[in-house]
């Protein structure tokens, strides 16, 4: 089984990705799975008796679609096509910030290491690390920067509101 | 985890009129250091691939060019102390060549440093506060200014905190890292605009409304490249503690929607264009409305807490004449010439700015040796409270020279090559790397800027042509921003050979153009290189019969439109060189 952080911990994943091909019956499967946001919106009302049901998001779309099902998703994924597509953090964003979303915020696809802070700081809390990539040794990639200058989903306030700024406390060498 | 900054020994005391790195600076800083040395090291083991470290490493300013890595490093708002320069003549001289180069955004850049030695370059950086954090990559890039900010006498107000408040916001902004494509932003606020502000992503001009408050005007979708673009107003009157909130809804309007399957519609001018800037701003306006007063409001405490770092130092109470200085300049006629292109107004009365040519005839546009940073970095401190400039027409500054210092200084400066006395005029080349260094490039840039400097060698007739930008780019990327050239050169590639095409009546917002921001038009057919020289000389003949009282060559283009100059230029053959069938498109 794969793995994934969450949070910050490796931890196995029980999640399948749904990424049914064009044309084919938008049947959910069984099991844990988290289907494509248009098999979402088309059924809600049959899965949302389901548990066992997240949905992915992909960087077009529109995550305000998602608004008044958040609180029965226990997962929302967001892919990343190509790691340097960077829609997706803002749509993370939007779900935490604006739309109150509190479940698991997982960011699938091409998530590579170096990605992690940001990530983390737009307010995911999840992230399948692509296989090829150590993912243990990523964990230490989740915070890179100890003292942002600003504020995101995480840390909410920027620096000029969280410490006293103009202050070194460090003796030069 | 907080580093030891890598060696900070800067006194606070000596730096007047800059900021000053306090412990959350250091820290990112250092973290920024360590961080890129271990993605160096995953490089170099392999395990980060050269697709996955690409973006990586652009964010710290390192392109791999033609002959070696290229490292930019950011100059913010294009102040520097003493100290820094010294730094940089230090690093190269250590790892590169004895030399770097100037560029039209208010960056240094390193065209021989080797990969391996780049996290130690990046160290010794953060050692005097400096550092090449999104130099380059689809983020937000330098944030440019006015190079004569707090000493202009036309000044609004000092743009320079505003300026390093949006530079501490978009480093590492955590949503902004990955956008469509680079993003720039400038700030100017005095009457004259001396950064190029409308050709900017974002431009930020400051503002003072009738209770004194600051108000911001915000123009977006300007930028050069393949499509330029003069930038538009989306917002008038926006009070200045919402000014990150406010490009804070922009980028997010633009990471969400701009476009990202075709890297040449990629800027966010594609994006105000196609949806207009009327529904553009609409859609900022209704994202901006959920963050008008959220944590990113500024308060009035950060922005005094920025400002009080460039509070002017102390200047010496001095009569506004120096009866010395004016008999200086009544005898001496070579330094009477360059006092009349490099010595720049200052407030304060007494004292001067000081614009080194960084053009002299057969020197690559914007370059300069160790030894002349190191001369520079002295005379910094000898004639001023020890910090200089870089301006966007890759020159430097000296901002607080007594006039009893100028001769003196200017003997100085002659003896180690930085007295040209061009300042402002045709030989004051804004001019890209090109083919010599750029591998995108269609064409050499270099040796162009050179035949025209040789041709235009006798500086009577230079002074008589009077105020001219002449900008060239080795293609359409227009890092030279001949877009805003008065006259303007593109190198263009026709079938694997070098080709120039000419455009004129662009205006980069200063000045020199009358303030106005305007993109120049294509004259015609290109030229070969060896036509270059002539081409120029025909443009400026026509300017000069044509020209009434105190006209600028710019002034005639506006008057008269390109019609009279095509027609000269293309009268009789150039040089018997042949010409290209028809213009590449523009
Ligand atoms: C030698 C390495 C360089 C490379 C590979 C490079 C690459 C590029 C590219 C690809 C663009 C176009 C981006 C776009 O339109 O989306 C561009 C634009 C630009 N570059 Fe460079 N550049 C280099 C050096 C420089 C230098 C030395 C300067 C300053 C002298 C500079 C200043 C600029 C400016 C001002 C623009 C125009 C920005 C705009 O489109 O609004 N670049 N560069
Ligand atoms: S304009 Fe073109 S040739 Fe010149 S530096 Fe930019 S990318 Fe290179």
């Amino acid at each position: 089984m794969s793995e994934i952080i969450l949070r910050d911990r490796v931890v196995a994943d029980t999640w399948q990705i749904h990424r049914p091909e064009a044309g084919t019956s938008p049947a959910v499967p069984a099991g844990h799975v988290l289907v494509p946001l248009a098999i979402w919106l088309g059924q809600a009302d049959v899965i949302a008796s389901r548990s066992d049901v997240g949905v992915w998001i992909a960087p077009h779309e529109d995550p305000a679609t998602l608004r008044d099902s958040l609180d029965r998703l226990p997962v929302v994924a967001v892919d990343f096509p190509k790691f340097t597509d960077g829609r997706g953090y803002s749509i993370g964003h939007l779900l935490r910030t604006r739309y109150g979303y509190r479940g698991e915020l997982r960011a699938i696809g091409d998530v590579l290491p170096d990605q992690l802070d940001y990530l983390r700081r737009v307010g995911f809390d999840a992230y399948a690390v692509r296989a090829d990539k150590d993912i243990r040794d990523a964990l230490r990639l989740l915070t890179t920067f100890s003292e942002p200058y600003q504020n995101s989903w995480e840390p909410p306030l920027p620096a000029f509101r969280r410490v006293a700024r103009g202050q070194v406390t460090e003796v030069p060498r | 985890m907080a580093h030891a900054a890598a060696g900070n020994a800067f006194d606070i005391g000596e730096l007047a009129g800059m900021y000053v790195y306090d412990q959350i600076d250091r820290t990112i800083v250092a973290e920024r250091v360590a961080q890129y040395r271990d993605q160096l090291r995953r490089f170099q083991a392999g395990t980060l691939s050269e697709d996955e470290f690409r973006p990586l490493r652009l964010q710290n300013g390192l392109y791999i060019q033609k002959h070696a890595p290229m490292l930019r490093v950011a100059i913010p708002y294009g102040l520097l102390s003493s100290t820094q320069l010294r730094m940089l003549a230090t690093i190269a001289r250590k790892y590169d060549r004895g030399y770097a180069h100037f560029t039209t955004r208010q960056n240094i850049q390193y065209n021989w440093p080797r990969l391996e030695d780049t996290g130690d370059i990046l160290a010794d950086l953060a050692s005097v506060e400096m550092h090449a954090i999104q130099t380059s990559g689809n983020c937000v890039r330098n944030i440019t200014s006015d190079e004569f900010a707090g000493i202009a006498p036309d000044e609004i107000l000092d743009p320079r905190p505003m300026a390093e408040i949006l530079r501490q916001w978009s480093t590492f902004h955590p949503e902004f890292a990955f956008l469509p494509r680079k993003f720039k932003i400038a700030v100017s606020a005095a009457a004259e605009d001396r950064a190029a502000t409308a050709f900017h992503d974002i431009g930020l001009y400051l503002e003072k409304d009738a209770a004194g408050g600051i108000r911001v005007r915000v123009l977006v979708g300007g930028g050069m490249g393949r499509t330029p673009i003069v930038g538009v107003v989306i917002r008038q009157d926006l009070p200045w503690e919402h000014t990150l909130t406010y490009v804070e809804a922009i980028l997010r309007v633009y990471n969400r929607h701009g476009r990202r399957d075709n890297m040449y519609k990629a800027r966010i001018k594609i994006l105000v264009k196609a949806l207009g800037p009327d529904e553009f701003a609409r859609q900022v306006e209704e994202e901006w409305v959920h963050l008008k007063d959220g944590a990113g409001l500024l308060t009035r405490e950060e922005y005094d807490r920025v400002a009080a770092y460039f509070v002017a130092p102390v200047h010496a109470t001095l009569p506004s004449v120096d009866a010395a200085h004016e008999a200086r300049l009544a005898d001496d006629v070579p330094f009477r010439r360059w006092a009349g292109r490099a010595v720049r107004p200052h407030r304060v009365p007494g004292y001067r700015a000081v614009v080194l040519s960084l053009k002299p005839t057969g020197v690559p546009p914007g370059d300069v040796t160790a030894d002349q940073m190191n001369r520079i970095a002295d005379w910094a401190e000898r004639f001023g409270f020890g910090e200089l400039r870089v301006s966007h027409e890759q020159n430097v500054i000296l901002p607080d020279v007594r006039l009893s210092d100028l001769h003196e200084l200017w003997q100085e400066a002659r003896a180690h090559g930085l007295a040209t006395a061009n300042q402002g005029l045709l030989t004051d080349i804004i001019c890209c790397p090109g083919g010599d260094f750029c591998s995108l490039a269609n064409a050499k840039s270099i040796p162009i800027a050179e035949a025209v400097q040789r041709r235009f060698d006798d500086l009577d007739y230079l002074h008589d042509i009077g105020e001219i930008n002449l900008n060239i780019s080795g293609c359409m990327n227009s890092c030279g921003h001949h877009h805003a050239g008065h006259i303007g050169i593109l190198g263009v590639d026709k079938d694997g050979a070098e080709w120039y095409q000419v455009s004129i009546g662009g205006a980069d917002g200063s000045s020199a153009g009358r303030g106005r921001s305007a993109i120049g038009k294509v004259i015609g057919p290109s030229f070969a290189a060896d036509a270059m020289p002539e081409v120029i000389a025909r443009l400026i003949e026509t300017y000069l019969e044509l020209r009434a009282d105190g006209e600028r060559f710019i002034d005639v283009v506006e008057r008269t439109g390109i019609a009279p100059f095509k027609t000269r230029v293309y009268a009789t053959p150039v040089a018997a060189v042949q010409r290209a069938e028809e213009a590449v498109d523009v």
